[in-house]
């Protein structure tokens, strides 16, 4: 569904990816980690067309996304949700969910100055279509607050039904459970699993190994840019190479 | 009566159209303010469509409406040739670009011929009633409504709030910030051209600095939050200075100290709906808690 192939990414004379190349199937949950640094916003960054590759391809369902622009990106089905979250906070919690279905809201200019049907109708089922959207993350008896009203897990979880709204076929997070404790994060780990279960690829960052171990099928690791290994929770568990990483290296001596 | 209003009408016609066509002009600013742009080109704008209509009206025998059609027009299409390369500037960079803008249009008026260089345009016919200005008014307050409720406005507010979320929900940012630059310029033209069409005369320094300055004063004292502050600000701002005539040459500077508190205590403009409702919520919580 989505492969990335000898990616590399400088800014000017750094370095922060060389070569990364790994193939995410469909329908499932992949897990990319790596420590602090590591470049695994930049690979988010690269996907959604923020930034460029220096070199290497990026195809999404075999489309090479190289020159596409960002809203086109998201209009092709990838949808994201940021480390620092990034709402519209001066907006109710409904109209986040809204502006996230712009592209899926066709009616005319004539339509919209008249109130016609056409404009009618796309309105009230966007509103309803978000309104289900707010209830999948149970948020939707607040969906007449300010987004900036919520408290951070709140946040988080509207993140993930503004960037469903947009009808993507995959859906990235970026460190997800970032800053929560035990209890919300056991609670977004369901949410995640039940938004896989409807059908969504999805493409993790995460720091929390508990958190990725138990909710992906595959994970890549990167450490210093490069992709060090890739596997089922398990084989990464035991390599060597990622223990190092993690860990450092035991004392020879 | 009818004596009364005549006399009325025939000192005071001038400031009520000027009511008119500030509410017009701050309008046009709020437009780019709620894409979260900061430009200055509003009065440029109202100038490059008052002398489009004003030359159209004086050199050919169009009737009114086709003066300000190109007055509508003229700006648009301006706008849409420095839009492209301008509004990749954000903040005070796209203000500092945009007043430049501004006053490149005014020295090329200054010293072109066929707009009267330094003289300006003299002998303007008086073609507008009031009825004109109401009705273009009501037209854009309709227009700008619509939209406010459309995915068009969201969208625009979504821009405002944070351009990279809007751009990853599929918004083509660049597309809508140059829509509101185009149709603020397409509203402040219009402006001017009703605006010459009673004033007689029209010059170069009409639009420069100062007037772009008041522009956007107007929208921010009023509140750019909906669509009634720019009126408010703008209806306030333009009977200000006439009520304060008592004051003589301590006029400016009261002008200039109301402003500053205004900016000062009310931050959001004087209508700000989302104040309203604190104050209610207030009232109505010191209300209940009287009765216990």
């Amino acid at each position: 569904m989505l492969r990335l192939d000898g990616i590399s990414k400088n800014f000017g004379g750094l370095e922060v990816l060389k070569d990364v190349s790994f193939t995410m199937p469909e329908g499932s949950i992949f897990g990319l980690i790596g420590p602090n640094g590591a470049g695994k916003t930049t690979i988010v960054n690269l996907i959604t067309g923020l930034l460029r590759p220096s070199l290497g391809s990026i195809r999404f369902t075999d489309k090479d996304l190289a020159t596409v622009a960002p809203h086109k990106i998201t209009q092709l089905g990838i949808a994201r949700t940021f480390q620092n979250i990034r709402l519209f906070k001066e907006m109710s919690l409904l109209e986040n969910v809204v502006v996230g279905m712009h592209d899926h809201l066709n009616y005319g200019v004539a339509s919209m100055l008249f109130n016609l049907n056409s404009f009618k109708n796309a309105e009230s089922k966007a509103r309803e279509r978000a309104l289900e959207l707010l209830s999948w993350v149970k948020l939707d008896h607040k969906a007449h607050m300010l987004a900036d009203n919520l408290s951070y897990g709140e946040q988080r979880k509207l993140e993930f039904a503004r960037a469903l709204a947009t009808e993507p076929k995959l859906l990235l997070l970026d460190e997800p459970v970032a800053g929560m404790n035990s209890a919300e994060k056991n609670e977004l780990m369901t949410e995640i699993t039940n938004i896989r279960d409807r059908g969504f690829s999805i493409f993790m960052i995460e720091h929390d190994m508990r958190f990725v171990m138990s909710l992906c099928e595959r994970i890549a690791v990167l450490n210093f840019g490069k992709i060090i290994a890739e596997g089922t929770p398990t084989e990464i568990r035991n390599n060597p190479e990622v223990i190092e990483a993690y860990l450092g290296k035991e004392d020879a001596a | 009566m009818l004596e009364w209003w005549d006399g009325f009408w025939a000192i005071y016609s001038t400031l009520i159209f000027g009511i008119g066509v500030n509410a017009m002009l701050a309008l046009s600013i709020y437009l780019t303010l709620s894409c979260g742009l900061l430009s200055l080109a509003n009065a440029a704008f109202m100038g490059i469509g008052a002398y489009a209509a004003a030359m159209i009206s004086m050199q050919t025998g169009l009737p009114f409406p086709v003066a300000l059609l190109a007055a509508a027009i003229f700006p648009a299409l301006v706008a849409l040739v420095i839009g492209i390369p301008t509004l990749r500037l954000s903040g005070v960079y796209l203000a500092i670009a945009t007043l430049g803008f501004g006053e490149v249009i005014r020295v090329i008026v200054l010293n072109m011929e066929i707009t009267g260089g330094p003289m300006g345009l003299n002998g303007i016919p008086l073609k507008t009633e009031w009825w004109h200005i109401v009705l273009l008014l009501g037209i854009i307050l309709f227009i700008l409504a619509r939209l406010r409720r459309s995915k068009t406005g969201r969208a625009f507010e979504a821009i405002k709030e944070d351009e990279t979320a809007a751009r990853l929900m599929g918004i083509n940012v660049a597309g809508y910030k140059l829509l509101a630059f185009v149709l603020g310029a397409s509203i402040a033209g219009v402006a001017g051209g009703l605006n010459a069409h009673y004033t007689f005369t029209i010059g170069p320094g009409n639009y420069a600095f100062e007037n772009a300055v008041d522009i956007l004063t107007m929208a921010v004292f009023g509140g750019t939050s909906n669509l009634v502050g720019p009126v408010i600000g703008s209806t306030i701002l333009t009977l200000l200075p006439e009520a304060m005539r008592y004051l003589k040459d301590f006029r400016l500077a009261a002008n200039g100290l109301i402003l500053i508190v205004v900016i000062l205590y009310l931050p959001k403009g004087i209508w700000d709906p989302a104040r309203f409702r604190t104050f209610r919520q207030k009232f109505m919580q010191s209300k209940s808690g009287g009765a216990n």
